[in-house]
């Protein structure tokens, strides 16, 4: 009934763009209402980029009160012990445990990423598909914790003959030599990670290869190719951005794991040669870990190391989104 | 030159001799049976090693079969699809293993005792004990995350699709974007470092904070995706009538999309629920049942697992608890999943088509 009302006062600005209404008029700003409800939502919008701001520039203040008052490096130091006096802490031995640990999973994790995408795409019978993407998303939503359980107690005990067989057979390289201790190291990590971050690099990548002209494959079909040169002449190259940004997507995860690698890794703070050997740690496993016996001094460290980790992960997210906003039908990446 | 350009092109035919549709499943069957032959004679006692042997003799076997019988391009063609399949295979292993291992020790101890009991007086090693107070905490967070965090999401994506336009939108697209990234425990180190200024103590409600943080953009993202289904029609129509555009927006595209939007906030409440690092810095942890989020250290079922595990040092009877609440909080986001899939179907968008 209040439509009527307006009715007769409204009818002019709304059809065609009329000359006599300043511009914001036909956007509707101009009513108390519309002005409330467009204030709301942007302000929404705006305490969105507050927030992200105001992350930035805490952790900083919080990491330049931590540096100043350090004695060793903070990017060399290969130590963590904040609550001496002066406190003796770097960053090294968790970047070194981070990236090696993300490699380990990005290697293991996109192949079969991939093939499970094109399973689901190309290979799998239509029935089977469904339920099974089903199960895939239904995996990404397994909080992490239960993953570092399961980890801990069935994984790690599982990891024992591998170790053995690597070390039996790879151990003159160095990266495969192991002492005989529990499986706590890398490697275990490594995996733990590539287990967690399947499901988000599939599902990117699956929507990815699903997007795939129709008319390229028929193409290649036309001039007698087998299922697998279909895939590698018109759906790989098709999808090569839409897969790396879904693999960026999955580093930006296994990065800033914190729970998975706390539970599994027996930490010290050394580089090991070893991926078989207990040893190093990551920046979100360190935080989880020193922790509870951190002083505010150590606190603020701690803090240090994870700024490092979110401009780490920034770039890295930023990038993926980059690559998947070229091409702006990716949007299935809502993960 | 023309007999050598055609025996060139032979190997590549797809005309020649096929092998029967039957050949895959026998050569599977094959490779099954000889893993298990050679599993028993070298005495192999895991059998995912057995199952890998298994899964090597079929690729290799497929490809040299079909290699032989019907020419190279065919048994590429042989090879890609039975790695494809052996891939598939391989990460159902651990999948399988995680939902199987939950279920069957975390039955152990999950009872009605389990839910309606804290760890007040209950020592790490011993058993009994239960989550109530985990349980209690966890929906407090969750609950005042989400008070905060989905209004905020959805007028988010309400701007971001009905008004946005220029450098402040695709500022706000792009951050939203790269905050979906943030690891949770940066989320928490971010509250923290607000709460050492203040001199705070922890807290449930610093928690929700954080919490709410990793809930924004999720929100924001599933709901840009829900309105932006809505056919434009029905604004025209609306705006035809003389309906302002704020009203358009609630009683029109909001109603069209609510579906949409309830299955977006419900997964993003069913992701921060299993938030743990956050909680870990920001709450602490109690052993005991304390209903104040605003004041005083709480627990979360998350926190409750990873704190069973770690501070017990290998008590059975803290395994197990860590197994039931695992069990819990997986069940409680299955079912916040599935409700939410539910809903999806139940009210999805009519396009007008």
């Amino acid at each position: 009934m209040d439509i009527s009302t307006q009715t007769t006062e409204a009818p002019p600005p709304t059809p065609p763009p009329s000359a006599t209404e300043r511009k914001r008029d036909a956007r509707g700003a101009t009513r108390a209402g519309d002005r409330v409800f467009l204030g709301l939502s942007r302000g929404s919008g705006i305490l969105l980029l507050v927030i992200m701001a105001a992350i930035a520039v805490f952790l900083t203040y919080r990491a330049s009160l931590a540096i100043s008052a350090d004695h060793g490096n903070f990017l060399t130091t290969f130590e963590w012990n904040t609550n001496l006096n002066p406190p003796v802490f770097g960053i090294a031995v968790l970047a070194f445990g981070t990236v090696v640990s993300s490699i380990i999973a990005m290697a293991l994790a996109v192949p079969v990423a991939v093939a499970i995408a094109l399973f689901l795409t190309h290979y799998a019978p239509r029935r089977l598909s469904g339920p099974i993407s089903y199960v895939i998303d239904l995996l990404a939503a397994v909080p992490s914790i239960v993953y570092g359980l399961w980890g801990a107690l069935i994984l790690v005990p599982h990891m024992t003959g591998l170790y053995s067989w690597l070390n039996e057979y790879l151990g003159w390289t160095g990266i495969f030599s192991w002492d005989g201790g529990a499986p706590r190291a890398m490697l275990t990590v490594g995996l733990l990670l590539a287990i967690m971050i399947l499901p988000i690099i599939t599902n990117v990548s699956r929507e990815v290869f699903r997007q795939v002209p129709r008319m390229h494959e028929e193409a290649a079909l036309a001039l007698g190719a087998t299922r697998w040169e279909v895939v590698r002449i018109s759906v790989l190259p098709f999808g090569r951005s839409g897969v790396i940004s879904a693999s960026m997507l999955g580093l930006g995860r296994a990065l800033g794991e914190t729970m998975a690698v706390a539970t599994v890794l027996s930490p010290t703070f050394d580089i090991q040669a070893s991926l078989l050997n207990p040893g190093g740690g990551t920046f979100a496993q360190n935080i989880a870990s020193k922790f509870g016996e951190a002083t505010e001094q150590g606190r603020d460290a701690l803090i240090a190391s994870g700024l490092v980790l979110f401009v780490i992960t920034l770039l890295v997210n930023g990038a993926a989104r980059a690559i998947i906003a070229r091409r702006k039908e990716y949007s299935g990446a809502n993960a | 030159m023309s007999t050598a350009a055609v025996t060139d092109r032979r190997p590549s035919t797809l005309r020649g001799a096929r092998l029967p549709k039957w050949s895959p499943w026998a050569i599977a069957a094959g490779s099954v049976l000889v893993a298990v032959a050679i599993g028993l004679a070298a005495g192999l006692t895991s059998r995912i090693q057995w199952g890998l042997i298994a899964a090597i003799l079929f690729v290799v076997g497929t490809y040299v079969i079909a290699g032989r019988v019907e020419g190279r391009r065919q048994a590429k063609d042989r090879i890609a699809t039975s790695l494809v399949w052996v891939a598939f295979l391989i990460a159902l292993v651990p999948l399988i293993s995680l939902i199987w291992t939950t279920l069957a020790r975390g039955v152990h101890d999950f009872n009605l005792y389990f839910l309606t009991h804290s760890m007040g007086f209950v020592a790490d090693s011993d058993t009994g004990g239960g989550i109530y107070h985990a349980i209690i905490g966890s929906l407090e967070q969750v609950g005042l995350a989400t008070v905060i965090g989905a209004p905020v999401g959805v007028l988010t994506a309400i701007y971001l699709v009905e008004y946005g336009r220029g450098r402040l939108a695709r500022a706000v697209t792009f951050f939203v974007d790269v905050m979906t990234g943030i690891p949770s425990i940066v989320a928490g180190l971010f509250i923290l470092s607000l709460m050492l200024m203040a001199d705070m103590q922890p807290f449930g409600f610093a928690g929700s904070l954080a919490l709410a943080i990793l809930m924004m953009p999720v929100v924001v993202r599933s709901t840009e995706e829900m309105l932006k289904l809505v056919p434009n029609e029905l604004r025209e129509a609306s705006l035809a009538l003389g309906v302002p555009k704020w009203r358009t927006i609630l009683k029109v595209v909001v109603p069209t999309s609510i579906g949409g939007i309830v299955t977006g906030v419900m997964l993003a409440v069913a992701r921060i629920a299993g938030e743990t690092a956050p909680i870990l810095l920001l709450v602490w942890g109690n052993a005991f049942i304390n209903n104040n989020p605003f004041s005083g250290a709480q627990q979360a079922l998350p926190l409750y697992i990873y704190q069973q595990y770690a501070n017990s040092s290998g008590s059975p009877a803290a395994y197990d608890r860590a197994w039931a609440a695992s069990l819990t909080l997986i069940a409680f986001v299955m079912i916040l999943n599935l409700a939410a899939r539910g809903i999806a179907r139940w009210k999805a968008p009519k396009t007008g088509r």
